[in-house]
């Protein structure tokens, strides 16, 4: 089977732009994480994004999510800026570590979100699932009671996962989610996620340290390379959907994963 | 390896699994607890029985050294003496206690909102911290009497400052992956405050009490040395000028009694409202 007969056609061209960058830099002092990055996230896309370590790749997610300023450039999602973008609560943040309250349970820290950011004017946009069908979404029905430090880190993770979903996010930043987690769980992790993905329609900007998490999750991958961080290349992922595990074990699979790795020693 | 277990390899049930080593944590939990029980239990009997049997076999005079059977029969005996000194000692703690407490976190809560109150006050409060209470207890008697208050401010005193250290800690303890999720949810200083200062803090602040709950017992009772004729402190002094040996461990005994009791309940109060640390 050739990629070109697994190609699945999308119509990128025409799709509304959820995330622009265009010559966006970051600095950090006289340091600069990012320089001159511009890119355009098309609506309901997935972008994994890889990279040496201090090539940005948080940065860029931070600098999306207004945690950190623009020392020059213009960053839009949905044509808003970054803060307005915020207010709406037009993107939700995953970070690597779960980042739940320990003394909420699953339920009450799916329901944080609605719970914070009124006195800022702040209009919570409501899901049409309520907190208790996004953690039966995220696998987690029953638990909805326990304390985070009864849950085992892929369920604490997935618990984030619903907390990001709470507010019916259009933009889903990622933040090396599954980088704690075993393989199994990390598999069954990425599995559901693109469920979730396809189910939600949300666009997701997922930052990973594994090539092969990020061929199987993206639709492109994003190569970022250091000193300063920049775009290196984007790879389109031309492989079926929906993916199953197994998918890891195809030659074209392997071609993308070798690709990326002979890119990222080249970074 | 059978099929079986392989099979079991390649789809860990996960709720099954955690059922499992649920039920062998809960095993090991009573062990543990049993253990916990049964070792100092042993230990205190095996030494009141060498003291009463030192006691008895060197003959050591009763105004010098009772045996614990003095000692209990002291208790019994002058179980009404003891009472009637219990309570004013108990009402100095407690409220001594509520004070220091209160204005210790009070005092944290506006240092970490403000850095130059911090700035300004923080040396006072070491200063406060480094006199020692033996010294300030009759300055505070000359000021302020003999009566309830200059006992409530002496144990104030003693308990404020390791609440008010911890509680400033505490309310910084919050993770910056915590603070970033408020920034994105923009949340106000306010909602941090309520909703992630002050939960993550509560460790912190019941680790301060429980320090708190007996220094507040060490407090009162030295100021009832210093000018008091009720209360335990007082009785202490009373009991050794007349060589009432067994009353004076009596006494002694029940001090740490009041000590264990708002040991205690702030231990119980802590598992009620501390149920996440583990």
């Amino acid at each position: 089977m050739s990629v070109n007969e697994t190609a699945q056609t999308q119509a990128t061209g025409f799709s509304p732009v959820a995330a622009s960058l265009k010559n966006a830099s970051v600095r950090f002092g006289s340091f600069t994480a990012i320089e001159n990055l511009s890119l355009d996230i098309e609506e309901g896309a997935f972008y994994t994004i890889l990279g040496p370590s201090g090539c940005g790749k948080s940065t860029m997610l931070r600098l999306v999510s207004d945690l950190i300023p623009a020392a020059s450039g213009d960053v839009r999602i949905f044509g808003k800026t970054t803060e307005e973008a915020r207010i709406a609560r037009e993107f939700a943040f995953v970070f690597q570590d779960s980042t739940l309250l320990p003394w909420r349970s699953a339920l009450a820290n799916v329901e944080l979100p609605l719970e914070m950011g009124r006195k800022r004017g702040v209009k919570i946009p409501l899901s049409d699932k309520s907190p208790m069908e996004l953690l039966e979404l995220v696998g987690l029905k029953g638990r909805e009671n326990a304390l985070p430090h009864e849950l085992s880190g892929g369920m604490r993770q997935r618990v984030a996962i619903a907390r990001a979903l709470v507010c019916k996010p259009k933009l889903l930043l990622m933040d090396e989610p599954f980088g704690a987690l075993d393989e199994m769980t990390r598999d069954h992790l990425n599995l559901q996620l693109l469920q979730i993905w396809k189910e939600t329609g949300v666009t997701i900007l997922f930052v990973t340290h594994s090539i092969p998490e990020a061929v199987f999750l993206g639709q492109k991958v994003l190569m970022l390379q250091a000193h300063p961080g920049r775009l290196k290349e984007i790879v389109d992922i031309d492989l079926p959907h929906p993916r199953q595990i197994k998918l890891r074990d195809t030659a074209p699979f392997t071609r993308y994963t070798a690709h990326l790795r002979e890119l990222l020693e080249t970074c | 390896m059978t099929m079986v277990e392989k099979a079991d390899l390649a789809e860990p049930n996960e709720t099954e699994l955690a059922a499992k080593i649920d039920a062998e944590q809960v095993r090991m939990e009573r062990r543990r607890k049993i253990e916990a029980f049964l070792i100092p239990t042993a230990t205190v009997v095996s030494l009141l029985l060498i003291w009463q049997f030192g006691v008895r076999y060197f003959e050591v005079p009763m105004y010098i050294a009772p045996a614990p059977s003095d000692v209990g029969a002291a208790l019994i005996k002058q179980f009404p003496l003891l009472l009637t000194n219990f309570w004013p000692t108990f009402y100095e703690s407690v409220l001594g206690f509520f004070v220091g407490n209160l204005a210790a976190v009070c005092i944290a809560v506006a240092f970490v909102h403000n850095k130059t109150v911090q700035k300004a006050f923080f040396p006072i409060a070491v200063f406060i911290n480094t006199i020692p209470i033996l010294a300030v207890a009759p300055i505070l008697i000359l000021i302020l009497g003999p009566g309830l208050s200059a006992k409530i401010v002496i144990v104030s005193l003693i308990c404020f400052f390791p609440t008010l250290v911890n509680m400033v800690r505490g309310l910084q303890a919050v993770s910056p992956q915590a603070l970033e999720l408020a920034r994105i949810l923009s949340a106000t200083k306010s909602e941090i405050f309520w909703k992630i200062r002050l939960p993550s803090s509560l460790p912190f602040l019941f680790s301060a009490l429980k320090i708190a709950a007996t220094t507040s017992v060490i407090g009162a009772i030295v100021g009832e040395w210093v000018g008091a004729d009720v209360g335990l402190g007082a009785l202490i002094l009373d009991s050794s000028f007349n060589f009432r040996a067994a009353l004076l461990y009596a006494t002694v005994f029940m001090s740490s009694g009041l000590s264990v009791i708002l040991f205690a309940s702030v231990t119980i109060a802590e598992r009620l409202i501390v149920r996440w640390h583990t």
